[in-house]
């Protein structure tokens, strides 16, 4: 098999998104295909009701986006949560949570609360995501710094691919707080969901074909949403997302490793 | 739980281990065969804490490239380290070579990557500013790609690449990922393992969780009393089977994995998530449990973690099944505790070399378990490893011998 580029394929049953200005797959995709105007405004996170309480009150806005996200996706695919397989991909978790930590550390006698040295592991969404919705299948939690969307996406395709299993595929990143802030200024939460299957139903909203290879990644026309794009990695998927909201064949390039990019052909099907 | 699909077989083209016991293969083997372990007393930074750790001596002086200095950490460090053993590095770019650099990927996995960077620049914030001081880097150490960014740099490779970072599983999953990327056919060869190194966030933040042993951690025994923490570094080349392989060659044949959905913190008591990961590695490696001749235990040596998972192999396993924890020797080694061990299999695997659980006196009996308190010399030829982590998530890899 060795030298040529290959192609994964899957069809998207559902979406789920939330970010500045974006509240849901069905009221954003008019602002991403330009239908109706974008702007920018603090995003809003829906309360992780489906919690037990004791573990509600212990989560960070990492973990309510993306159980949110990810409900989003599976509630639009019509699937059970419980029933997928999923992938958890963020670039760098819970930045306030870590600069808490950090911050006790520098004591003469450090004292870290247990909940939140658990919720400083990389995999606390997948962890609260799989004890909210009670799957038992398999969770990745993946990270890629800048290219952690494009990384879950890969992972993502190759479990539909191979596994020939439906997935649930959460992107997400939050703002870090100063000092950190300063070398990772992500400036808002903003996290994208997909459910993905190895079949095409009457759900199936596109069809995505999957490569590595292209020089650069897409950018965004709109210079609001380009700036949200550059700035949140997880938002790196716009060029995809605004393809979908306009239900036409296209080609996208997303921006993936040095040098290197995903580019996915998509084929609308509703 | 979906049964897996089986899977091919991989060949681990090479593998490397160095930890606490020592740096490479050689050295871990004659250490397993002299019972030797490498916990002492916790020395590390200025932490003072009543328990052991297993430091690996000598990553202080490991100097990295000068072109990727912003890398360097504590964690890239240990990494470097580690690739340069068993002439690993060597062999990964040989298969670069053969397969193209594009085509051989990067898998590793890491709990906490390089924040001992970030947690020492915390002490040294501007006075006036608040700030972080200019020689921080945090895309190149604290980020937890900055791993698997360093080692594919230091490599010279250009495949895909991704830091699976799920706590004290993390460096098993990299088997699963990097084997659906061969298999999808968008590889032809990956680089798999976990580095994690000691810094102040694990060891205080276990001991909050009241989960660090005082003593070197005693797993499976009746007065085990938690963990020790530990560094390590381990890799494997992953390729697929060649027509003829060497008697000795060490093959991938199953991996599995599930989720608790239970607890962040504490296993499912009856070990069900544990019992679904072994169940699911054993159907995607097409074997039944009795094919398996030797398990090596996630055995932390935590009272919850060896209860719950001696439940799940008992409720899977014939009781003779030898089984033992190889961290009385290694410690744990959290995020890179998966390949540590994947590691010691295939160690044991070539040298039908089953090792004992060193510090243990007296293994629990209400845990029913054979567990090995002497080496074992007998023919294996598959093993099982487990790995769970914190957020309860579990991974179990099948090894095997190829002849």
């Amino acid at each position: 098999m060795g030298g040529q580029a290959l192609t994964l394929r899957a069809s998207i049953e559902g979406i789920g998104l939330i970010g500045p200005g974006l509240d849901g797959w069905s009221l954003s995709s008019g602002l991403l295909a330009g239908t109706s105007p974008y702007a920018s405004r603090p995003t809003v996170l829906p309360a992780p009701d489906l919690l037990p309480p004791a573990e509600r009150r212990r989560v960070g806005r990492v973990v309510k986006l993306a159980l949110a996200t990810g409900l989003q996706a599976t509630g639009s695919a019509g699937v059970d949560a419980a029933e997928l397989p999923a992938v958890f991909a963020s670039s760098g978790g819970d930045g306030h949570n870590c600069h808490e930590i950090c911050v006790a550390l520098t004591e003469s006698t450090p004292q870290i609360s247990p909940t939140r040295f658990h919720n400083s592991v990389h995999n606390a969404a997948a962890g609260y995501w799989s004890i909210a919705t009670g799957a038992k299948e398999p969770s990745n939690a993946l990270c890629a710094h800048d290219a952690s969307f494009s990384a879950g996406l890969l992972e993502a395709m190759a479990q539909v691919v191979v596994d020939q299993t439906q997935v649930l595929l959460v992107a997400y990143d939050a703002q870090y707080p100063p000092p950190l802030y300063q070398c990772r200024p992500i400036p808002d939460a903003f996290g994208v969901a997909f459910v993905l299957s190895p079949n095409a139903g009457v759900r199936t909203i596109a069809q995505v074909a999957v490569s590595i290879g292209g020089e650069a990644g897409d950018r965004m026309m709109d210079a609001v949403l380009e700036a949200l794009r550059a700035s949140i990695p997880a938002a790196r998927c716009l060029p995809l997302l605004q393809k979908l909201a306009c239900r036409e064949n296209a080609c996208v390039h997303l921006d993936y490793l040095d040098r290197q990019c995903l580019t996915v052909e998509v084929t609308p099907c509703r | 739980m979906k049964s897996p699909l089986p899977m091919k077989p991989l060949l681990l083209a090479s593998f490397t281990a160095t930890s606490c016991v020592g740096r490479g293969t050689q050295a871990t083997l004659d250490a397993l065969r002299a019972r030797r372990g490498g916990l002492a007393r916790c020395t590390f930074a200025d932490v003072r804490l009543e328990t052991c750790t297993g430091e690996v001596s000598g990553v202080d002086g490991e100097a990295l490239p000068a072109a990727l200095r912003d890398f360097d950490c504590r964690n890239n460090r240990l990494a470097q380290l580690g690739l340069h053993q068993d002439g690993f590095a060597s062999a990964v770019q040989e298969s670069a070579g053969r397969w193209g650099p594009r085509r051989v990927g990067v898998f590793l996995g890491t709990s906490t990557s390089g924040i001992l960077q970030t947690e020492m620049a915390y002490r040294r914030l501007d006075p006036i500013s608040g700030e972080l001081p200019a020689d921080f880097h945090y895309a190149q150490t604290q980020n937890s790609f900055s791993l698997a960014d360093f080692a594919r740099r230091a490599l010279g490779l250009a495949g895909p690449a991704v830091v699976v970072s799920s706590a004290c599983s993390s460096s098993a999953k990299v088997f699963g990922s990097a084997r659906r990327m061969i298999e999808a056919g968008l590889i032809d060869a990956a680089v798999v393992g976990g580095v994690d190194s000691l810094c102040l966030t694990t060891l205080y933040g276990f001991h909050s969780l009241q989960l660090t042993a005082r003593g070197p951690c005693r797993p499976f025994d009746v007065a085990r009393d938690g963990i020790s923490i530990s560094e390590a570094a381990a890799f494997a080349l992953l390729e697929r089977c060649p027509d003829s392989l060497d008697a000795e060659a060490i093959l991938l044949l199953g991996v599995g994995e599930s989720s608790d959905a239970y607890h962040m913190s504490s296993p499912q008591p009856e070990g069900l998530g544990a019992r679904a990961a072994m169940a699911a590695a054993l159907h995607s490696a097409g074997l039944q449990a009795q094919d398996i001749d030797y398990i090596n235990l996630h055995g932390t040596g935590t009272m919850s973690n060896d209860s719950a998972e001696s439940r799940a192999v008992a409720s899977l396993f014939d009781a003779t099944v030898p089984c033992s924890s190889t961290k009385g020797a290694t410690g744990h080694a959290l995020g890179a505790a998966g390949a540590l061990e994947a590691v010691i299999c295939a160690i044991a695997l070539q040298q039908d070399l089953a090792p004992a659980g060193i510090n243990t006196k007296e293994p629990d009996p209400s845990l029913g378990l054979r567990y090995l308190l002497e080496n074992r010399t007998a023919r294996i030829a598959r093993a099982l490893s487990n790995s769970f982590g914190f957020g309860g998530t579990n991974c179990s890899l099948v090894l095997g011998r190829a002849d």
